[in-house]
């Protein structure tokens, strides 16, 4: 018979484990959420990010173990950024009379999220790499990374403030356009998708079609903006 | 409807939108890869597909259904990414402050400032447009 301590060692070690240890807080994560009427600050991507550092800690599993498993999860980012075109279709018409001010709107937002962000963290006396892997948080993971990496910052560190950001993004956002008396939905969404990306889109998803489909424009939009100036922005810091 | 075949429709359609957002996202970082560009192909691949779709409008409707359902799980995409904060944990611990201000307060900025500059723009083009009609 075989020893549970090898069982475990099997486990621990297959990409399996941390397949199905995301896949399993998730829904644990989003039943909560569900059942607490969405309340942001139980944000699923919180939750199931904070219980699997948990277990992995816990049992003193490293992330690239983790990852081998976790990855085709990750992967799905990928296909997932291509399937915003098809929401963005369906609202061909407004894209097309509203394509100037989005545009003017995405690049004010992104400029003044990776300023704001390193000119506080800088006040406060982060270290210049902190600094600089904080610019293009508000970005798309994938973007956002190489910006990081080819430009002074840690492209892992800003894979985990962009991540962040999007919860945060996603949990103030209904609070902070309440306080703002935004009613428009278009509006709404610029403003999620360029300030948390594609976790805001999913959050703008549940509260409308429209406001999702603005949000993935946004965020699609500023990625191209991104790695046009945030590079040249980042080196005159 | 019967249930057999509008499950069977599902299940041909998930398959179908897998093989099309793939095939776009390969199409997307090709690209970027020849033309050795610093945007990912991912965003490449859905302005391409954005671009077919609008040169074919009835091939375009069969998509939104099953594209909404993937779509749904879009956050969990995510944690993979977000677990990677554990490799920092010493710098976070040290420089928590700094980092959890810039975060936070940066995202309310950027909200803010993307919402007024879209509300005044929009209606700066109203009024344009508007001065158009008018002549």
């Amino acid at each position: 018979m075989t020893n549970v301590a090898d069982i475990w060692v099997y486990l621990a070690a297959s990409p399996l484990f941390g397949l199905v240890l995301t896949l399993v807080f998730f829904q644990i994560a989003q039943a909560i959420y569900r059942r607490f009427n969405h309340h942001p600050l139980l944000n699923p991507v919180a939750l199931s990010v904070l219980a699997i550092i948990g277990v992995l800690t816990l049992f003193d599993i490293d992330y690239e173990t983790y990852f081998e498993g976790a990855q085709f999860i990750h992967f799905l980012l990928g296909p997932a950024t291509v399937a915003l075109a098809i929401p963005l279709y369906q609202y061909r018409q407004t894209l097309k009379d509203l394509w100037l001010p989005i545009v003017i709107a995405s690049s004010f937002g992104l400029v003044a999220a990776g300023l704001s962000a390193f000119w506080i963290a800088q006040s406060l006396g982060a270290s210049i790499e902190t600094m600089l892997s904080l610019v293009p948080k508000s970005v798309t993971a994938p973007v956002a990374m190489g910006i990081a990496e080819k430009n002074g910052g840690v492209a892992t560190l800003t894979a985990a403030f962009v991540v962040i950001t999007g919860i945060l993004g996603a949990m103030m956002a209904t609070w902070v356009f309440k306080l703002m008396r935004l009613k428009d939905d278009r509006v709404k969404g610029i403003a999620m998708g360029v300030s948390a990306h594609g976790l805001g889109t999913a959050k703008a998803f549940q509260l409308s079609d429209q406001m999702g489909a603005f949000s993935g424009l946004a965020m699609a939009l500023s990625a191209f903006i991104a790695a046009l100036i945030l590079p040249w922005l980042m080196s005159a810091l | 409807m019967s249930d057999s075949t509008s499950d069977r429709l599902a299940g041909f359609s998930f398959l179908g939108l897998i093989t099309l957002l793939l095939a776009y996202q390969l199409i997307g970082e090709i690209i970027v890869r020849v033309l050795n560009w610093p945007i990912p192909g991912p965003v490449i691949g859905m302005f391409l597909l954005f671009i077919s779709l609008l040169f074919r409008s009835s091939w375009a409707k069969g998509w939104i259904e099953p594209s909404q359902h993937f779509l749904r799980y879009l956050s969990l995409f995510f944690v993979p990414a977000g677990v990677g904060v554990m490799m920092h944990l010493t710098r976070v611990g040290e420089q928590w402050l700094a980092i959890g201000a810039a975060l936070v307060i940066s995202t309310l900025v950027s909200l803010v400032v993307t919402a007024v500059v879209m509300l005044l723009v929009m209606r700066l083009n109203a009024r344009i447009a508007g001065v158009k009609k008018h002549d």
